[in-house]
């Protein structure tokens, strides 16, 4: 069987950095998937590489057995493969509805003509992408808020506008770049629930993130990484009674 | 009644108008490709001299019929358009912006050595075919089809790029392809805005399609509000009709008038419009006149 993700020693340099070094990694189909590690350990940087973004130096990125290594991130997207972003990207001046609908985008297909000659295939088209925006809002919860400008969201909503723009592109996997950075508590633990039943949609989910009683809470895997390289991996119970990666979070101890 | 007619019978004020509408159709394809999809083109006024020229040529030695030229310049232009998108839209911001000033002024220089356009001379005896009539009708058709676009996944995948570039890219938008696109159809306004200006006009001189009027259009359509289709309209009637208005001032005309544009963007810098949605303006006055229609038609309903 052949997994949903694999990484096949992947590398990226930029310049004189090995910012990510051999690192290999595999995800399953129906996980929540956690890659963590100290700050400027590669976890981002694997997430553009995988979504297309970064083109990695060596190695490959193989997606439901695909060789997906160095497509563009459209054609990913559209492959099944969905993001958010670290540092919120939103379209800051559209409504929230029309974020969420250009996240549909690969889903669809009319163009200029369809536009202007308003063909009844068309408006079949913007019907479905409205319904599937919808539904995208309601696992967030912000549906009561379409017609707000993105920008005027507070912080974790405009998160969870994120998670809803990945999701109305039907994504296989979907790909979280720190979903709880910034958040309180509660919102924090709403966002789990909502990470889970995402998960219960039938979407793998793979993410980032700091805040470890998050990610020991809510993942089936986890993979470590430090300055680069993968240092560990296994069950969140595991990989928390690691030297390594007590080590690298905490310190060595001198003797 | 009579004296409408009369006033629009004014051959100063039939030309003025009709220039103001073919300015129009120029100016809502740089809305297109600045305002909407947010690339900046400082050489709009070489794309609509491509459809000036191809249109009148076509008058002059095919005589084929006024709207085919005026279309063929059109595509002319967006082609023009197309070639140069694929390279430079690769670039971002300043340098797309100098690449289509580079290219407007190469263009520019071409007409001027060319021997079929009469070079430096320029080319006369155009026959005057484009009226008001024409004008109009294309200014409205080109109006609702900035409208159909921008409500669209077409347009709204433009306005993403605008919005944020990168995240366009992850959403599955193929930001290149989308932007070339965008470049070709506004191209091809100016270059049907061209074809109607060469009509108009009746003469064309290369000089008449320099920097300066690649600005003034990239004027109109940041006065009234960028990315606003009532703003590009505002912006282009006020700022065509502005100079006419103010020749009693003779010698001083350009003085003031650069005056006001400079005073615009202190008070309004996100132009007159900028920021209005009349979108919800005019859905919330159709809510209100359907809530009203339906009660006439209640107590209507009674009546009978």
């Amino acid at each position: 069987m052949t997994s949903l993700l694999e990484l096949q020693n992947i590398t990226i340099q930029f310049g004189g950095l090995m910012a990510v070094d051999h690192v290999s990694l595999k995800v399953e189909k129906g996980w929540i998937s956690a890659l963590i590690g100290p700050n400027g350990a590669g976890k981002s940087t694997i997430f553009n590489m995988i979504s297309g973004l970064y083109k990695p130096t060596s190695g490959k990125v193989f997606f439901n057995g695909r060789d997906i290594t160095g497509y563009k991130a459209y054609k990913i997207t559209s492959l099944g493969i969905a993001r958010t972003f670290q540092n919120i990207r939103l379209f800051k001046n559209l409504s929230v509805l029309d974020n969420v609908r250009i996240g549909r985008h690969c889903r669809g297909s009319s163009g200029l003509i369809g536009a202007i000659a308003h063909f009844p295939w068309t408006k079949a088209e913007e019907k479905e992408i409205e319904e599937k925006a919808h539904e995208a809002l309601r696992v967030v919860n912000l549906l009561d808020k379409k017609d707000e400008l993105a920008k005027n969201l507070p912080y974790g909503e405009q998160r969870r506008l994120e998670i809803a723009r990945a999701l109305a592109a039907d994504p296989v996997l979907l790909l979280l770049d720190e979903p709880a950075a910034g958040m309180n508590l509660q919102e924090k633990q709403t966002l789990m629930q909502m990470v889970q039943n995402i998960r219960e949609m039938g979407i793998t989910i793979m993410l980032v993130e700091h805040d470890m009683s998050f990610v020991m809470n809510i993942s089936d895997h986890v993979d470590v990484l430090n300055y680069g390289q993968k240092i560990a991996a296994g069950t969140p119970s595991e990989v928390q009674h690691n030297p390594d990666v007590i080590e690298a979070y905490l310190g060595k101890e001198i003797e | 009644m009579e004296s409408i007619i009369g006033f629009f019978n004014d051959p100063y004020i039939n030309q003025v108008l009709t220039l103001t509408g073919v300015y129009l159709i120029t100016a809502l394809g740089l809305h297109l490709i600045t305002g909407i999809t947010g690339q900046f083109s400082f050489g709009h006024a070489g794309f609509m001299s491509i459809g000036a020229y191809t249109a009148a040529l076509l008058s002059l030695h095919l005589e084929t019929p006024f709207i085919i030229n005026v279309l063929m310049g059109g595509l002319a232009a967006g082609l023009a358009g197309m070639l140069l998108g694929f390279p430079s839209l690769r670039l971002t911001g300043d340098y797309l912006g100098i690449t289509t000033l580079g290219f407007a002024e190469i263009v520019r220089i071409v007409f001027i050595n060319l021997d079929i356009t009469g070079g430096a001379r320029g080319l006369a005896g155009i026959p005057r075919d484009t009226n008001l009539t024409i004008v109009l009708l294309l200014a409205v058709l080109s109006i609702i089809c900035m409208y159909r676009i921008h409500d669209s996944r077409f347009g709204r995948a433009l306005t993403a790029i605008r919005e944020d570039e990168l995240a366009a890219e992850a959403m599955g938008i193929n930001t290149l392809l989308y932007k070339v696109k965008a470049f070709a159809i506004g191209t091809f306004f100016a270059g049907v805005g061209g074809g109607l200006y060469a009509h108009l006009i009746q003469y064309l001189n290369p000089a008449d399609f320099g920097v300066s009027r690649s600005f003034e259009l990239l004027n109109f359509v940041v006065l009234g509000g960028l990315g606003s289709v009532p703003g590009t309209i505002l912006g282009t009637t006020v700022l065509t009709l502005a100079p006419e208005f103010l020749r009693f001032v003779k010698e001083y005309r350009m003085l003031i008038y650069s005056a006001l544009m400079v005073t615009m963007m202190i008070f309004r810098p996100h132009g007159l419009l900028g920021g209005v949605n009349f979108r919800k303006l005019y859905l919330d006055l159709v809510h209100r006149r359907l809530a009203q229609l339906a009660k006439t038609k209640d107590v209507g309903g009674k009546q009978q």
